[in-house]
């Protein structure tokens, strides 16, 4: 219940103001030097019925404190309004503004412009593993059909302690779950880039979750996919799932609490079949 | 009417596509696990939209916030046909960066009585038509000052009459509920606000929508809307995802635009009296709070404090913008913001600001007509005049929820209705108060079935 660190504020200010140069490249060459100072893009563009992505670079004045998103939605505002890229709360809440920047995956609204290196321009691309929708934008679906298949009852609320007594009229205090669906996680997953069967580190933390907590459900559908080949044990412990996540789920380690739920069940189905 | 005189579809040129945005996704062996889901999400039971007279009269509406959401849910349960454009992804305006608070009309019972007799009526809705949507951890008025004690009364009053339950608090018990809270305080009222996931409430509606035939069009602008003479017969669109325009006609087009409504409205050559009135909102690190904290007092700034998930939303202020685009996120308010939530939550002055945002609220700026005939049946319990509206940009206007028929504006333009104002929280409303004008306008007297009809979860969105 306490802020983890006490940093200072950064300078809140307002988003996007001086003009632009902008430079369109067709391919994948990296942008000439800058025409004026500015700060740099390389952004992944792809209409649909494109056979391929390619790059355009982008130079624009940006405000201190910026964010990706903030850049991108500039970009789009100013000079292409037909960039695509999904985006909804701004702050690290919805989890629709995933992409990758500069090959790593993050949220675009929880990314700060002064975080990356000034050395060369960023690179933005739309996540992988996901289906295309345009630019930057990805379809989620085959995300959910795994969240779903793990039969977590979405939009679980979990109950919170921290000493306080809720009303009386209120039995627990309700928390919604920390995931927020962004999908950074598949994305990153080395094993899902191969096996597009794999169910996925959300899925399966979603999967723990329930294990860990079971409430009123009954385990066996969850343990008996978490026991499928393409779940738990198709892991190779990369652990890029863990690295990416903005919103403190872990999966990997979830991971592992429901393989030894597995090898639990499995066992008692062994010996209850001798 | 006249879209009654039109023909079917009105005959008009409709080059538009027949697939979806979506692009069609590719044939991928799938593992049975994740086949089977998506089978079973297909499965899930939706309502039945009731049967559509035939040919079903087309509605196009623009702007996928909660407003546009929620009315292609309705429309679709009357029988309707719908087709929403957004122009870029849905809940990307206004709705998705909202503060996350459903309100219980406690906050507005003092200024705007009709807003507040809505929240409470929509609170209770919404609980039951979103089951699992919301905290549902209550809301705290925290007297602070001699000033907020002295309002208690007003407060009081005014909740009662707006039929907004309170609960009067001791120090001890508000503490003992909510520990991070200013120590000094005097005493607290609770309401039964809640939090809301501002994209996912808005994600069902639109779910349940297009599992029941509604067309639901992301990344896809309106750029013109078309006439003939004084009547609107569709939109000219932007397909951004595919880069390329294409145009569809409807009987009715809806203007759901929410702060942009004005600047949709004049691609028709109408006058909507809708301007965008941003805040600055502010996320800290830390879940300081459990329950929605809001300063016993008139409306004011930074008086709201609510959790959202591991971290503390903040907010907000008031100011009116003349773009809708580039709303500032101003620094003299995000500092304001967060030392007037830190009176409440002290918590928060120490916690490291993870993001700072501005929305803008869609703000009706007419006089509200005497005869409102939706709202004043709910209003029964509040016949005492509300007490005046603070002075102050922004905040001070009517805020209530406002559906044009632009037939009835002075130069009258048929086929083309605007639905403005309200809150996130409100969105059912709304969308029931604008589908009753389509209706009417279209000569069916098709009742509103959205109070009851439970909606999909939010992941049935995404599904195939
Ligand atoms: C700071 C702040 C905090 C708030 N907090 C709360 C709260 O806690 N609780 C609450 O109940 N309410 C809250 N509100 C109010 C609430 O956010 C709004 O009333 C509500 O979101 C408006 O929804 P809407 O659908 O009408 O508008 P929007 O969500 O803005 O939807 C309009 C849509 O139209 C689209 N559009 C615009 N032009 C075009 C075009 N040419 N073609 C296609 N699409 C177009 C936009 O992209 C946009 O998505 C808050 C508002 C603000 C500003
Ligand atoms: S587990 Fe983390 S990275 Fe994966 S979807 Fe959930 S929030 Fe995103
Ligand atoms: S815009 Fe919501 S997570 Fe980034």
């Amino acid at each position: 219940m306490s802020p983890r660190d006490a940093r200072p504020e950064e300078p809140a200010a307002a988003v996007g103001s001086v003009e632009v140069v902008q430079s369109v490249e067709p391919e994948t060459a990296a942008p000439a030097a800058p025409a004026r100072p500015g700060t740099h893009f390389h952004i992944s563009r792809r209409k649909q019925g494109d056979p391929k992505p390619h790059f355009q670079n982008f130079e624009i004045e940006v405000e201190p404190g910026a964010t990706v998103l903030d850049a991108l939605l500039q970009i789009r505002r100013r000079h292409d309004p037909s960039l695509v890229v999904r985006h909804s709360c701004m702050h690290a809440a919805c989890g629709t503004c995933g992409v990758r920047i500069n090959g790593r995956e993050a949220l675009a609204c929880d990314t700060k412009l002064a975080t990356l290196p000034t050395h060369k321009p960023i690179k933005v691309e739309p996540l992988a593993n996901q289906r295309p929708v345009a630019d930057l934008a990805t379809d989620m679906v085959d995300f959910y059909a795994r969240l779903d298949a793990a039969a977590m009852p979405l939009l679980r609320a979990s109950e919170t302690a921290g000493g306080a007594t809720p009303p009386e009229n209120i039995k627990a205090f309700a928390r919604f779950e920390n995931c927020i669906e962004c999908g950074l996680c598949l994305s990153a997953c080395p094993i899902a880039r191969t096996n597009h069967d794999y169910i996925g580190p959300a899925a399966l933390a979603a999967a723990a979750r329930v294990v860990e907590e079971p409430r009123r459900h009954d385990l066996g559908p969850v343990l008996a996919l978490a026991a499928e080949p393409d779940s738990v044990w198709r892991c190779r412990d990369a652990i890029e799932c863990t690295a990416v996540c903005p919103s403190s789920v872990d999966p990997a380690r979830a991971l592992l609490t429901l393989r030894r739920h597995v090898a639990a069940n499995g066992a008692r189905r062994f010996l209850a079949r001798r | 009417m006249t879209t009654n005189d039109r023909p079917g579809d009105g005959g008009r040129p409709e080059p538009a596509p027949t697939e979806k945005v979506r692009p069609p996704r590719p044939k991928r062996a799938r593992s049975s696990a994740v086949a089977r889901s998506v089978a079973a999400a297909a499965s899930i039971a939706a309502p039945e939209p009731v049967a559509p007279p035939a040919p079903a009269p087309h509605v196009l509406i623009i702007g996928g916030g909660g407003t546009g959401g929620a009315l292609a849910h309705d429309l679709a349960l009357r029988g309707l046909r719908v087709t929403l454009v957004e122009r870029g992804e849905v809940t990307s305006g206004s709705t998705g960066k909202h503060h996350g608070l459903l309100h219980s009309g406690a906050r507005y019972a003092t200024t705007d009585r009709a807003a507040a007799i809505d929240c409470i009526t929509e609170n209770k809705i919404l609980r039951r038509i979103c089951p699992g949507s919301f905290e549902e951890n209550d809301g705290l008025f925290v007297a602070l000052t001699d000033e907020d004690v002295e309002f208690e009364k007003q407060f009081v009053e005014a909740c009662w009459l707006c039929a907004v339950p309170t609960k009067r608090l001791g120090r001890e018990a508000a503490l003992r509920m909510e520990p991070g809270l200013n120590p000094n305080l005097r005493f607290a009222y609770q309401v039964p606000d809640a939090t809301m996931d501002a994209m996912r409430v808005p994600l069902r509606f639109m779910a349940t929508a297009r599992r029941n035939g509604a067309d639901i069009r992301p990344f896809t602008e309106v750029v013109a809307v078309t006439m003939t003479g004084r009547t609107v017969s569709g939109v000219r669109v932007r397909d951004h995802a595919a880069g390329r325009d294409y145009e569809i006609g409807a009987d009715i087009v809806v203007n759901a635009a929410g702060p942009w409504a004005a600047r949709v409205a004049s691609l028709a050559g109408v006058n909507v009296p809708v301007v965008a009135s941003p805040g600055v909102l502010v996320a800290v690190r830390g879940r300081h709070v459990n329950m929605v904290v809001n300063r016993l007092h008139a409306p004011g700034d930074g008086d709201i404090v609510l959790p959202q998930r591991l971290r503390t939303v903040v907010g907000t202020s008031s100011w009116i913008a003349d773009d809708p685009d580039e709303l500032a996120v101003r620094a003299a308010d995000v500092e304001l913001i967060v030392r007037e939530s830190a009176a409440l939550v002290p918590a928060v002055a120490r916690a490291e600001v993870t993001a700072t945002w501005s929305a803008a609220r869609p703000l009706v700026q007419a006089p509200v007509p005497a005869a409102r005939k939706r709202v004043a049946t709910r209003r029964e319990a509040a016949t005492a005049p509300a007490a005046p509206a603070p002075a102050g940009a922004g905040r001070g206007l009517a805020r209530d929820l406002r559906c044009f028929d632009h037939a009835t504006d002075a130069t009258p333009t048929e086929g083309f209705v605007t639905i403005a104002g309200g809150k996130a929280t409100t969105l059912r409303a709304m969308a029931e108060a604008a589908a009753d004008v389509v209706c009417s306008k279209l000569g069916l007297a098709l009742p509103c079935r959205t109070t009851d009809i439970v909606l999909l979860p939010h992941s049935a969105w995404y599904s195939a």
